[in-house]
């Protein structure tokens, strides 16, 4: 038997694969195409304190081995989260992380004090680099006194583990993590989406709306991969690896270049199974070298 | 909403640009409604990325049927199918056309690739007198397949009547007067908008509308169109691809 659980600071995940903020929705849709309490668990769209109606569309484009999106953080708001969403996520047998967005830092801090009440919940993810709203979003994940504190007040009013989301789009990801740890913060995701664009060339209009958009999928794999490990050579904090991944092989390439676990975004819409096999390919890898601990493939590159 | 795997097992040429690919796909067949539509992974690989909607064009037994034009890569990939091949489908995805209700004669209008729905549709509105509208570019793009009592428009005037299909419905409309007409619509936007325009407050009408997808099945938020009522969007994947006329709003 290989162990797959897996220790994110304080949190413990059955097996390290993780459904991405915004590509699961509220865990309800994607529950009829595939089985979520064989994951390691799920991480909700990105909440603020009231709902957002998003961005016009057109929302989403494809790209070169990605896609575009710029969703601008629809959500249906803590409220009703609480009364309509978390009903049924408690009937999952995964773990919840809920991931939170906001405009300040008071919001940021209000919305973890409401939801660290609920029981479902097993861990906030802070979403400090959303590319794709104008108030907040990036402007937080470039800032990083804004990090540092907003990672601070969040911990002070729970006692969940607390995971920042890094953005991408900076020069030294690392020292955003250094401002996480330094803060109390347990874990950072990396990455979120990288700012993007894409043009009609005969109408010579943006594809999106917004004009740009967070860049998702296989394109960025090894941007991402770059990332973890550059937090990985300079940063002791766990890291949840996100970016591109498609199967089981790139998950096992972000634990080697230093991720705990792992998150799946985009191939979500493709592929609604992919969790699952990527558990089971993840299985079937360990046997083939020997591993016992799942665990032990994070941070094992040789450089 | 199943993920099938699925086998090719005919390709038919409609004319120049559209094809007519049937698949086997059994829980999908069994399951489908008119107006619904499929997310289709067109290759085996990560090229192209996202998966591409269809609608059902038509179901019997075990195999669905999808109408499709050529488009761009994708749509070019699916063109090439030969019997045989693999294709992962998922759906049925969406909520269908609404036939219930009160009126006896079904008004089908579509512009190009736009009819893809309306053999099914046809079926299912079995007992009601239809009509089907269809409006093409020119005579060598009509596409007739599957469908019942014909009126067609060409922008060209090489087939029917000389214009679009909206002011063909127009000029052929005082002939229902007597009827209980409900009208379906399915089109390119501005063709949809312009119907739009002519149902409000006359016609009991619904719309097929198209939009970016990326998953097809309410997670992305990638798909919205605007309420006509209240603040905020539908999203077109989930509470749609088929919307009443008066509760969108079409750009
Ligand atoms: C609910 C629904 C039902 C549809 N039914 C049919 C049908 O029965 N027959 C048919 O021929 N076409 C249909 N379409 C349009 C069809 O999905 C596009 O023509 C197709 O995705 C183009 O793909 P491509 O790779 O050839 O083109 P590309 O231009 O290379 O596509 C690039 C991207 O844009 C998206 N895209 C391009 N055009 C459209 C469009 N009009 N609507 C939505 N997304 C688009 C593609 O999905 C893809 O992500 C439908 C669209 C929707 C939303
Ligand atoms: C359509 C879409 C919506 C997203 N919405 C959110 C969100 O609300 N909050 C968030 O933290 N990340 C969001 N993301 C980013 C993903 O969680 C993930 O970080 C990113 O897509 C990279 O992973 P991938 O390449 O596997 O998709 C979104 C991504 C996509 C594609
Ligand atoms: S396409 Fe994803 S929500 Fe509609």
């Amino acid at each position: 038997m290989i162990d797959l659980s897996v220790q994110i600071g304080k949190l413990k995940l059955k097996n390290p694969v993780l459904l991405a903020s915004g590509t699961v929705g509220y865990g309800n849709e994607i529950a009829e195409l595939t089985d979520l309490s064989k994951l390691g668990g799920i991480v909700t769209k990105s909440l603020s304190l009231k709902p957002r109606i998003g961005n016009p569309p057109q929302r989403v484009c494809e790209t070169s081995s990605g896609m575009l999106n710029a969703i601008g953080l629809a959500n249906v708001g803590v409220e009703v989260f609480i009364k309509e969403k978390i009903p049924f996520l408690k009937k999952l047998n995964t773990t919840i992380i809920c991931n939170i967005a906001a405009s300040s830092v008071e919001e940021y801090v209000e919305c973890t004090r409401i939801l660290t009440r609920e029981e479902a919940i097993a861990a906030f993810e802070i979403n400090v680099s959303c590319p794709n709203v104008k108030d907040g979003g990036l402007e937080f994940g470039n800032n990083l006194q804004a990090v540092a504190q907003i990672t601070n007040k969040v911990k002070a009013v729970t006692d969940k583990p607390v995971i920042i989301k890094l953005s991408p789009n900076v020069s030294r990801i690392s020292e955003f993590a250094k401002a996480v740890k330094d803060n109390g913060g347990d874990a950072v995701s990396a990455i979120n989406t990288l700012v993007g664009t894409a043009f009609d060339i005969w109408t010579k209009k943006p594809k999106i709306k917004n004009v740009t958009g967070g860049l998702s999928g296989p394109a960025i794999k090894p941007v991402a991969l770059a990332k973890v490990l550059e937090i990985s050579r300079n940063v002791e904090i766990p890291i949840i690896g996100i970016g591109g991944i498609m199967d089981w092989k790139d998950a096992a390439e972000f634990m080697i270049a230093g991720a705990s676990a792992v998150q799946i975004g985009t191939v979500n819409f493709i592929n609604p199974k992919a969790g699952e096999e990527i558990i089971d390919g993840l299985i079937e890898y360990c046997k083939k070298m020997s591993i016992g601990r799942i665990a032990d493939l994070t941070a094992s590159y040789e450089i | 909403m199943y993920t099938e795997l699925s086998t090719v097992e005919s390709r038919e040429k409609l004319n120049g640009n559209a094809y007519l690919l049937k698949v086997k796909a059994p829980q999908i067949a069994k399951s489908i409604k008119p107006g619904q539509f499929c997310n289709i992974k067109v290759s085996e690989t990560n090229y192209p990325l996202l998966r591409r909607p269809f609608s059902v064009c038509y179901a019997e037994e075990d195999s669905v049927y999808f109408m499709f034009d050529i488009q761009g890569e994708g749509t070019k990939m699916l063109a090439e199918k030969k019997p045989g091949d693999r294709l992962n489908i998922l759906g049925p995805l969406g909520n269908g056309f609404d036939t219930e209700g009160d009126y006896d004669t079904a008004v089908l209008i579509g512009g190009g690739i736009g009819v893809a729905p309306f053999p099914l549709l046809t079926e299912k509105l079995e007992g009601k007198e239809i009509v089907t509208f269809v409006g093409a570019r020119s005579a060598d793009h009509v596409i007739k397949w599957g469908m019942k009592n014909i009126v067609t428009a060409t922008d060209d005037g090489s087939e029917g009547f000389n214009g679009n299909v909206i002011a063909c419905f127009q000029s052929e409309v005082h002939k229902l007067e007597k009827r209980k007409i409900r009208i379906f619509g399915c089109g390119p936007n501005p063709m949809l908008k312009a119907l739009q325009k002519e149902a409000i407050n006359k016609y009991d009408c619904q719309l097929s509308m198209e939009s970016a997808m990326a998953c097809g099945f309410g997670i992305c938020q990638g798909c919205p169109i605007k309420k006509s009522q209240g603040e905020g969007y539908y999203l077109v994947c989930k509470d749609g691809p088929v919307f009443e006329s008066d509760k969108i709003i079409i750009e």
